[in-house]
């Protein structure tokens, strides 16, 4: 009986035509396809980009070189080195990520206790040379400058959770 | 109830057993069990003010802090019961009423005990809603950074500097809430022992003011090593990163250092990061320095050697610094012996080599110190020479010891000593006749005009039990030097006191051992006033480094060639060495020091040697075979240690000393130049650490007279004087010192501008410049 059932199924094609039918249905459905990079899909506020440090209103930099992101980092991509600046306030003179070694894991936006080192929504970077894989201070200020509110907008929208 | 009889108490259900009259927190502390405290530390009395360690004990209706509490038989102790949780906690939350939440910048992060028992017995949130107390910050000196804001008022540093440093310099003003830890007056810390407060301090107050800011406790990786500057031979351990020593805490070593070392030793590391440090060989064509490859300096050092050394080997010779391990010492011995020569000396600072002694011992423990009953010193400033020995010296003081210094200036004393200061010359005459008021007779003492003093000194030695005479490092530059340890031998056998030497440098004992020092060729004197052809200089600066600095430039520059194995390059080096090869540094290289007691302390290489430095006794090894010197394959410093132990016979015991001839070399009129050595000039690592530089006791070259001297050459404070000394002379300031006796002038040696002088002790002529 079963040998029967199965020769009609595959003498008619039912298979085929039942999963043609399954897509024939989304032909003419909504599409959700999103046409990158003329258009992105949207973002979460927890999203984990490329590293980025912030900076106060005022312009002075946030990061007072405690070094539990360097301690916390699984991946060991954070290198700093501190001393006293010439006001006598604690900060780094060295602050490195290789982002070949980061695996954006967000610990050490979790360790910082002034909320420094963030990672922002960039997702698209490229590097040419090896040499760029290491985001610097001056380079991580930089982007924190560019998407400072940003920032702040998520990390107010994250408070909350925190 | 007498103080051994052991009673049996519980803690926790635990029984134990403990001396009766002992501290509980003693107690507990041996079995393991952490009871949390601030305020108490072990080596300080106890105040029993932070409150942290109140424990419940049966019996007694209220908690009680366990630092103050003596045991009983059968005395039942609860340190986690509700009672005695309660009350901890309550006492942190006080505690942290008032202290910073500023974890993140603090130093002290990550090693602090406020931390570590906030973890354990503080509240997540805080109750406390009013302004915190903020404390403007105070400058007390160079090294140590202040933050009394953060201050939990504990006062351990504060007993620090009343009990162990001697000096109350710092203190608690106000009360409660007003209290607040500060020098009494607005000045810097001037103990050479005040590192110790960064260790006491239980927060972040204290801590290290070159190390601000540099390095977590958790980045860091510790090692073992010896402190490398005076002959105690404290224990250290280096806390390194990325291959660069980030600080020097101490080692806890109840025989040599307790828990406590010297600035000196905490700070020096610094010089290893100096400017002038060798990186590469350098050698000197036509005037001109180069750098070039190890082969060839080798080989142009190899060469050197050889062609000055010409047919006779005594016509080389080796002098070696102090503070070189034991084996590049024995290297540099066996090399010179393979090119037939055994001039080899260590002692490059003393002023007198007649007769002779036995290796320069402590002549007992250095835990011994503590129960002296009565020292006499001859010719040593030990506060500034030896500083963990003036500690243990103090603390037999304190317990009633008499202590006589016999020196050429009057000291600086943080306890009661009887001081007999006089000229040089009087020094001799001093010791004579406290030799004669004995009852000795012999050639010196029979002239020997006996005073009360003098009396006094013999009476105190003779009447205490156990006693020591001890010679330091003023008494071995001192011009007469074997007068004087012939004297104190004499002085020490009428009394039955121990003889004793303070050696002045980390491996002054190691150089007498492996025949560095007192062997039987010249020794560093006569290596100068009678030129050789060819030296090998081992870390010595030539400016710096001799008992007679001018002597030795002129006897280094008029030889055919110099090597010189140096971490750095100075200028007196330049000028008179053929070739530099550049050697590793202190923590860089494995070696072994040996210290007063004569304890045997190796030590492995943390850092790696900066740049193209290699350890000193590995460059030895490699010259040894480019000049063809027979058994010279050594694959590690731990053989050469081997070989030097067993070829070294001397075992540490009594001192002895003969005398040789008995004439009186120090001119008994005129103005006479003692010659000490400053704190922070002792060897090279020191003066190149920027810090220890800053501080009080890194003072700049001067001749200090007393009043009276200063006014029979028409002088005034602060004049430019020339000093004329032999056929030497240089221009430096003058200080007015009540301190120093008559027909004595001070004159610091291993200073920048006291190259130019002669002996550390001679006659010295003054003129207006």
């Amino acid at each position: 009986m079963k040998a029967l059932r199965d020769y009609v199924k595959s003498l008619f094609l039912l298979e085929l035509m039942k999963g043609l039918g399954l897509t024939g249905r989304y032909l003419f459905k909504k599409k959700f396809t999103v046409q990158y990079p003329e258009e992105k899909a949207p973002i979460s506020s927890r999203f984990r980009g490329v590293h980025a440090l912030r900076r106060y209103p005022n312009g002075e930099e946030r990061c007072i070189a405690c070094k539990l992101c360097e301690a916390t980092c699984p991946a060991l991509a954070i290198t700093i080195e501190a001393e006293p600046r010439d006001d006598g306030s604690r900060r780094t003179t060295r602050y490195d990520i290789d982002l070949f070694k980061c695996i954006f894991c967000g610990y050490c936006q979790e360790a910082c206790p002034v909320d420094a080192i963030v990672e922002t929504r960039i997702y698209e970077y490229s590097f040419e040379n090896r040499q760029e894989a290491v985001l610097t201070k001056e380079k991580l200020l930089a982007i924190g400058d560019k998407c400072e509110a940003q920032l702040a907008a998520d990390i107010s929208a994250q408070a909350d959770y925190r | 109830m007498s103080d051994d009889q052991m009673v049996t108490i519980e803690v926790d259900g635990r029984k134990l057993e403990a001396k009766a009259g002992e501290l509980l927190i003693e107690v507990t502390d041996a079995a393991g069990i952490n009871i949390p405290r601030f305020c108490y530390h072990k080596k300080l009395s106890v105040s029993a003010n932070c409150r942290m360690c109140l424990v419940e004990v049966s019996k007694v209706p209220k908690p009680i802090p366990a630092c103050a509490t003596t045991v009983n038989n059968g005395m039942q102790v609860f340190t986690r019961s509700p009672l005695a949780l309660a009350a901890q906690k309550g006492t942190m939350e006080f505690l942290l009423i008032n202290h910073p939440l500023d974890c993140p910048i603090c130093d002290q992060g990550g090693e602090c005990e406020l931390q570590d028992v906030a973890v354990g017995y503080g509240s997540d949130v805080s109750r406390f809603v009013e302004g915190k107390r903020v404390i403007p910050e105070r400058n007390i000196g160079p090294l140590i950074a202040t933050d009394f804001t953060r201050c939990i008022h504990c006062t351990r540093c504060v007993r620090f500097g009343a009990e162990i440093a001697g000096i109350r310099e710092l203190g608690a003003t106000g009360r409660g809430e007003h209290m607040e830890i500060g020098t009494y007056v607005e000045k810097s810390i001037d103990s050479e022992l005040s590192g110790n407060i960064i260790d006491v301090c239980p927060v972040g107050s204290l801590t290290s003011k070159p190390a601000r800011y540099q390095a977590r406790a958790w980045e860091l990786v510790q090692r073992e090593a010896v402190a490398p500057h005076d002959s105690v031979g404290s224990n250290l351990h280096i806390h390194l990163r990325r291959n660069q020593v980030m600080r020097v805490h101490p080692k806890d070593n109840e025989s040599v250092n307790e828990c406590w070392i010297s600035d000196r030793d905490r700070f020096s590391y610094l010089g290893l990061y100096s400017e002038d440090r060798v990186t590469r060989p350098l050698i000197k064509t036509e005037g001109q320095w180069k750098e070039c490859d190890w082969q060839e300096a080798l080989d142009f050092a190899a060469q050197g050697m050889k062609k000055a050394r010409g047919g006779d080997g005594d016509q080389i010779g080796a002098l070696v610094s102090p503070t070189a391990t034991l084996e590049e010492m024995y290297l540099t011995r066996k090399l010179m012996g393979g090119l037939g020569s055994r001039n080899v000396d260590s002692r490059l600072r003393q002023g007198d080599f007649r007769g002779e002694e036995s290796a320069p011992w402590l002549g007992q423990s250095i835990a011994d110190l503590d129960n002296l009953n009565g020292v006499l010193l001859i010719g040593s400033n030990v506060r500034k020479e030896q500083p963990i020995f003036a500690h243990r010296l103090r603390k037999a003081a304190m317990e009633g010891a008499w202590v006589g210094f016999v020196t050429p200036f009057e000291l600086d004393m943080n306890y009661r000593a009887e001081q007999l200061v006089s000229s040089p010359a009087g020094m001799i005459s001093d010791l004579a006749a406290v030799a004669k008021a004995l009852g000795l007779s012999g050639s010196l003492v029979d002239d020997a005009e006996v005073s009360d003093v003098h009396q006094r000194v013999a009476e105190k030695l003779k009447t205490a039990e156990k006693t020591t005479v001890l010679l330091g490092n003023l008494a071995v530059a001192h011009m007469d030097y074997s007068l004087l340890r012939h004297l104190g031998a004499l002085i020490a056998d009428a009394t039955d006191s121990v003889l004793g030497f303070l050696p002045e440098a980390a491996n002054s004992v190691g150089a007498r051992l492996v025949g560095v020092a007192g062997g039987d060729g010249l020794d560093s004197l006569a290596m100068l006033n009678s030129p050789r052809k060819g030296y090998l200089l081992l870390g010595v600066e030539p400016d710096w480094d001799f008992w007679n600095p001018s002597l030795a430039r002129q006897s280094l520059s008029e030889a055919e060639f110099v090597v010189a194995l140096s971490a750095y390059r100075s200028a007196s080096l330049e000028e008179n060495a053929d070739v530099i090869l550049p050697v590793a540094g202190f923590t860089e290289s494995s070696g072994t020091y040996v210290n007063a007691e004569g304890i045997w302390q190796s030590f492995n290489g943390s850092v790696k040697p900066m740049g193209e430095a290699r350890p000193a006794w590995k460059v030895l090894r490699v010259l040894g075979n480019l000049l063809d010197v027979a058994d010279f394959e050594y694959n590690s410093s731990s053989q050469v240690l081997e070989e030097a132990r067993d070829s070294s016979t001397i075992q540490p015991g009594g001192n002895s000393s003969t005398p040789g001839e008995l004439n009186v070399r120090t001119p008994a009129a005129g103005l006479v130049r003692a010659g000490d050595v400053p704190l922070y000039a002792s060897d090279a690592l020191v003066r190149r650490s920027n810090p220890l530089q800053k501080t009080n006791d890194a003072i700049s070259a001067a001749v200090h007279v007393n009043p009276q001297v200063a006014k029979d050459g028409g002088f005034s404070a602060g004049d430019q004087v020339m000093v004329k000394q032999g056929n030497t002379g240089a221009t430096m300031a003058l200080v007015i010192d009540e301190a120093i006796p008559d027909g004595c002038a001070r004159i610091p040696a291993a200073l920048s501008g006291t190259g130019e002088l002669g002996g550390q002790f001679g006659e010295v002529t003054l003129e207006k410049a």
